[in-house]
C-alpha cells in the first residue's frame, strides 16, 4: 500500500485562515462549489415551486373550464385572463413554460447543479472543483437563462406557448416570446456545458488517494454519467435553436415546408424546410435529458439506501456497469418520440428495439436496490422515506413507458394524458422524491444541523398521497383517448366525457399538494438557524463527505483525505461499529 | 488552497486538468458541428434540386490554404515554447492571429458578394445552411483570435510567472485552433465543391 | 524533450505540405465530374486524410492518453448516430 506522495496540497491552515473576502466575493461571485451548490440548489428550488404554481393555476382551468380563477384571476391580466378567465393562448404559455421550467430551470439545475457541485468534491475527497471560477460562471450563465425565460411572460404576445418542444412550424411562425425563450435556451445550454467539463475532469482528476473508481460512491458514477450526457447531447439542440432563431429572425425555412399557408396566406419564404429535422435534433437532447433527469436521483436513493439499511447496496458494480450502458444507449432511442412522424417500419424497428433494450438498465439498478433491503436493519428516516417510495413510483414510471416505445401501443397513446402521467411518474414521485431525499440527507452536512422529523414525516405523507391522486388518474385519461395541451381539458370531445370529472380529482390533489410542502418550506428555512445541532457524521455514513466538518470550510478538509475500502463498508463482520467509514485508516 | 494538477499531469491519467477539458469540449463541439452537418444532409438529400457553382471555388480554396497555414503557425507557436524561444513564440502567435484575420477578411468578400444581390440566408435552404454553418464556424475563429490577442497583450505576463502554465495554455489554445481547421477542412469540400 | 521538439518541427512541415497537396487534389478531384456517389466518396475521404494528420500531428492525438481517446471514440460512435439516423428516417418514410 506504498502511494507515492501526491502533488495535491490542501493546505490545511487555508481551512482556518484563509483571507478575508468581501460580501460580494463570499457570497455571490462565490468560486467555492459549496455556496455555488447551495445557490444552484436554492434557485432550482424556487424554480420548482414556480413552475409548480404554474400547473396549479391550469389545473383550475381544466378542472372548472372558463371559470374565473379565484385570488390570482386579476392579476393575471388582461391580455391573459380577462375578467380572471384563462385565455386558451395563456393556457399554452402556461403549458409550454411549466415544461421548461420544472426541467431546465428547476430539476437539472438541483440534480445536478445543487447536489453534484456541493456533494461530488467532498464525495471524492477533492479541495473544490476543477475548474472554480468557470464554476461560478456557469451558475450566473444559468440565472441569465432564468431571468430571460421569466421575462419572456412579459413580451408582447405572453411567453413562449408551443409546448416545451416547440415544435415547428408552429413555433417558427409564434409571437416574440418564442424568440426570448430561444435565448434562454442558448444560455441555460451554455451554462451546462461548461459545467459538464468542469464535472468530469474534477471526478476523473481530482480523486483522492485510494479512491479508485470502483471505489467511488455510486451518486458520483451517477454524476460521471450525467456529465457526459449533458456534454454530448447538449449541442445538437443549441444548433437547432440557432436554426430556429434563424427561422424567426432571418427569414430561412430550416423547418419550414415549400407550400406552407397560414391563415389563408402563403408563407413568403424559399421553403424547402423539413420540420422533422428540429424534431431529430431536439430528442436527440431530449431523451438524454431524461436520464440526466433520472440518475442522479438514482445516485441519491443509492446512498440513502446504503445508509438507512446498514448494509452494502447489493451488486454495486452490476449497477456501475448499467448505468454507463444506459448512458451509451439514451443516444440511440430518441425517435421513438416521432413514431407519428410517418416513419418507415424498418426504421422503427431500430428505435423500438433499442427503446425495449434501455429498458433492462433500469430495470437492474431497481432490482438492485431492492434487493439491497432485504434482511437490512431499516432506519425510517425522512431521507429513507423518500428514498424507498421513488422505488415502486419510478417502477410505475418505468413499466408505464413500455407500451409509449412500442409503435402499435404508442399509435393509441401517443400525445394523450397517458404520456403526462408517465413522465411525471418517473420524475415528480420519482426524481423529485429522491431530491427530496437529498435535501434531508445532506442537509446536516450543509449546516451543522438536521431538519425536523416530524415535519419532514408530514411533508412525506401527504406529498406520496398527492402525488398518485394527481398521476394515477391520467392513465386512465390517456386510455380513453383523451389528448395532450386541450385548454379546455377536452370537453369537447365525446370520447372524453366519462373521464373528464378526473380533472377535479386531480386538480384538488394538486392544490392539497402545495398545502404540503408549506412544512417543507418552513422546516428548510427554520432549521439553517434552529434545527437539532449535530456532530460532522449524524447518520453514521461511510462516505468521504462526512468527514469534513460541518458545513466545510473553504479546501473542504482540514488534513488530507485518503481512502481505504469502498463506499458502503456497512456492517463489517467483526467490526466494532456497523459502519466501517471509506477514510478511516485500517487497523494497525 | 490550490487545485491539484492545473500545471503537472496526474500520474495514472497521465493528463493536467486542462488538457482533459480542452478535449472534452472540442467533443462537444464535434457533436454541435455535428448536428448542422447532419441538418446539411437531410435538408440536401429531401430538397428538389440543390445549387451548384454559388460560391467561388477559388475563394474558398485560398481560405483553407490560410487556415491550414495558421495551423501551421500555430502549433509552431507552441513548439518555440517549448524550446524556450520567446521571441519565435511572439512571432508565430502573431502570424497565426493574421492569417485568421485574412480569412475573416475573405468571408467578408464572399457574404458582401451574396448579401449585395440580396442573396442572404432566407434566400435558399443551401445559402441558409452555408451562412449558418460558416457563420458559426466564423464566430469560433473570432474566439479563437480574441484568446490568442490576450495571450500577445496582458496574457503574455504569465510566462514571467508560471511558465509551464502559459505553456500549457498556448497548448490548449493550439488544440482548440486545429479543431477549428479541422471543421473547415470537411466544411470547404462539402459546401464549395459537392 | 528539446530535442523532440526540433524533430516534430520537420513533421509539421511535411503534414503542411501534404495537407496542401490534399487540398489540391480534393479541388482537382470535383473538377472531373464524377458520378455524384462517387465525387461524395472521394472528397470525403480526403477530407478524413486531412483531418486525420491535423488531429494525428498538429494536436498530437497519435500519442495521447486512453482517457482522451475513450471520450473521442464515444464523439464519433455518437456522431455517426447523429448523422445517419435521422436521414435514414427520411428514406425510410412513408411516402404519401
Amino acid at each position: 500500500m506504498d502511494h507515492p506522495v501526491s502533488h495535491a496540497t490542501t493546505h490545511p491552515h487555508d481551512a482556518v485562515h484563509h483571507e478575508e473576502l468581501g460580501f460580494w466575493r463570499k457570497y455571490i461571485f462565490s468560486v467555492d462549489h459549496k455556496v455555488i451548490g447551495i445557490q444552484y440548489a436554492i434557485t432550482g428550488l424556487l424554480f420548482l415551486l414556480f413552475g409548480f404554481t404554474l400547473m396549479m393555476i391550469m389545473r383550475w382551468q381544466l378542472a372548472y373550464p372558463g371559470q374565473p380563477i379565484p385570488l390570482l384571476g386579476n392579476w393575471l391580466g388582461q391580455a391573459n385572463a380577462p375578467g380572471g378567465i384563462m385565455l386558451p393562448e395563456f393556457y399554452n404559455q402556461l403549458g409550454a413554460m411549466h415544461g421548461t421550467i420544472m426541467v431546465f430551470l428547476g430539476v437539472v439545475p438541483l440534480a445536478v447543479g445543487g447536489f453534484g457541485n456541493f456533494v461530488m468534491p467532498l464525495q471524492i475527497g477533492a479541495p473544490d472543483m476543477a475548474f472554480p471560477k468557470l464554476n461560478m460562471v456557469s451558475y450566473w450563465v444559468y440565472f441569465l437563462g432564468g431571468v430571460a425565460m421569466l421575462a419572456s411572460f412579459f413580451v408582447t404576445g405572453g411567453a413562449a406557448q408551443s409546448g416545451w418542444t416547440s415544435y415547428p412550424p408552429l413555433a417558427d411562425i409564434a409571437a416574440m416570446g418564442q424568440t426570448v425563450w430561444l435565448f434562454g435556451m442558448v444560455l441555460l445550454i451554455t451554462s451546462s456545458l461548461l459545467g459538464s467539463v468542469n464535472f468530469i475532469v474534477t471526478i476523473v482528476q481530482l480523486r483522492a488517494r485510494g479512491l479508485s473508481f470502483m471505489r467511488l460512491p455510486f451518486f458520483v458514477w451517477a454524476q460521471l454519467v450525467t456529465a457526459f450526457l449533458l456534454l454530448l447531447a447538449f449541442p445538437p439542440l443549441e444548433a437547432a435553436g440557432v436554426m430556429q432563431l434563424m427561422d424567426r429572425l432571418a427569414g430561412t425555412s430550416f423547418f419550414l415546408p415549400s407550400g406552407l399557408v397560414v391563415s389563408g396566406t402563403a408563407v413568403a419564404v424559399a421553403g424547402g424546410g423539413n420540420p422533422l429535422l428540429w424534431q431529430h435534433l431536439f430528442w436527440f437532447l431530449a431523451h438524454p435529458e431524461v436520464y440526466v433527469l433520472i440518475l442522479p436521483a438514482m445516485g441519491i436513493v443509492g446512498e440513502v439506501i446504503a445508509n438507512n439499511t446498514r448494509k452494502p447496496l447489493w451488486g454495486y458494480k452490476v449497477m456501475v456497469y448499467s448505468i454507463i450502458f444506459l448512458g451509451f444507449m439514451s443516444f440511440i432511442v430518441w425517435a421513438h418520440h416521432m413514431f407519428m412522424t410517418g416513419m418507415g417500419t424498418t426504421i422503427s424497428a431500430f428505435f423500438q428495439t433499442t427503446t425495449m433494450i434501455i429498458s433492462i438498465p433500469s430495470v437492474i439498478v431497481l432490482t438492485a436496490m431492492l434487493l439491497s433491503l432485504w434482511g437490512a436493519s431499516i432506519r425510517f428516516t425522512t431521507p429513507m422515506l423518500f428514498a424507498l417510495a421513488f422505488l415502486p413510483m419510478f417502477a410505475i414510471g418505468g413499466l408505464t413507458g413500455l407500451p409509449l416505445g412500442l409503435a402499435p401501443s404508442d399509435i393509441h397513446l401517443h400525445d394523450t394524458y397517458y404520456v403526462i402521467g408517465h413522465f411525471h411518474y418517473v420524475v415528480a414521485p420519482g426524481t423529485i422524491f429522491a431530491l427530496f431525499a437529498g435535501v434531508y440527507y445532506w442537509f446536516p452536512k450543509a449546516t451543522g444541523r438536521k431538519m425536523n422529523e416530524l415535519l419532514g414525516k408530514i411533508h412525506f405523507y401527504g406529498s406520496f398521497v398527492c402525488m398518485n391522486v394527481i398521476f394515477m388518474p391520467m392513465f386512465v385519461q390517456g386510455l380513453a383517448g383523451m389528448n395532450r395541451r386541450l385548454y379546455d381539458g377536452g370537453v369537447q370531445y365525446a370520447h372524453n366525457q366519462d373521464v373528464l370529472h378526473l380533472h377535479l380529482w386531480i386538480g384538488m390533489a394538486a392544490w392539497t399538494m402545495f398545502l404540503f410542502q408549506l412544512p417543507f418550506i418552513y422546516n428548510f428555512f427554520t432549521s439553517i438557524k434552529r434545527g437539532e445541532k449535530v456532530g460532522i457524521n449524524p447518520w453514521e455514513a461511510t462516505t468521504l463527505e462526512w468527514s469534513a466538518p460541518s458545513p466545510p470550510p473553504h479546501g473542504n478538509f482540514l488534513t488530507e483525505p485518503v481512502v481505504y475500502r469502498g463506499p458502503y463498508e456497512y456492517s463489517v463482520p467483526g467490526a466494532a461499529r456497523d459502519f466501517t467509514p471509506q477514510f478511516e485508516p485500517e487497523k494497525a | 488552497m490550490e487545485i491539484p494538477y492545473t500545471v503537472e499531469a496526474r500520474p495514472d491519467t497521465g493528463l493536467p486538468n486542462g488538457k482533459l477539458g480542452i478535449w472534452l469540449f472540442l467533443a462537444s463541439e464535434v457533436m454541435l458541428f455535428g448536428a448542422l452537418f447532419s441538418s446539411y444532409i437531410l435538408l440536401r438529400v429531401g430538397a428538389v434540386e440543390w445549387p451548384h457553382g454559388e460560391l467561388s471555388v477559388v475563394l474558398g480554396t485560398v481560405n483553407t490554404i490560410i487556415l491550414i497555414g495558421s495551423s501551421v503557425t500555430m502549433v509552431m507557436a507552441w513548439a518555440s515554447l517549448k524550446m524556450n524561444n520567446w521571441g519565435r513564440h511572439r512571432l508565430f502567435l502573431g502570424l497565426t492571429l493574421l492569417l485568421a484575420l485574412v480569412f475573416l477578411i475573405n468571408k467578408y468578400f464572399e457574404y458582401a458578394e451574396h448579401l449585395g444581390k440580396g442573396e442572404g440566408p432566407g434566400h435558399s435552404t443551401f445559402l441558409a445552411i452555408y451562412f449558418t454553418l460558416t457563420g458559426l464556424h466564423g464566430l469560433h475563429i473570432v474566439g479563437g483570435m480574441i484568446v490568442m490577442a490576450y495571450f500577445l497583450g496582458p496574457g503574455a505576463k504569465m510566462w514571467k510567472t508560471n511558465p509551464e502554465q502559459f505553456a500549457n495554455r498556448i497548448e490548449y489554445t493550439g488544440l482548440y485552433w486545429h479543431f477549428v481547421d479541422l471543421v473547415w477542412i470537411f466544411l470547404f469540400p462539402v459546401l464549395y465543391l459537392l | 524533450m528539446h530535442e523532440d521538439v526540433g524533430k516534430n518541427v520537420k513533421r509539421y512541415i511535411a503534414v503542411f505540405v501534404a495537407l496542401m497537396v490534399g487540398t489540391l487534389a480534393t479541388v482537382g478531384a470535383a473538377q472531373l465530374q464524377l458520378a455524384v456517389a462517387a465525387t461524395i466518396t472521394v472528397a470525403l475521404l480526403i477530407a478524413i486524410f486531412k483531418g486525420s494528420l491535423v488531429a494525428g500531428v498538429f494536436m498530437h492525438l497519435a500519442d495521447e492518453r486512453n482517457a482522451i481517446y475513450a471520450a473521442l471514440i464515444l464523439t464519433a460512435i455518437l456522431f455517426a448516430g447523429l448523422i445517419l439516423l435521422p436521414v435514414l428516417a427520411y428514406l425510410d418514410r412513408v411516402k404519401y
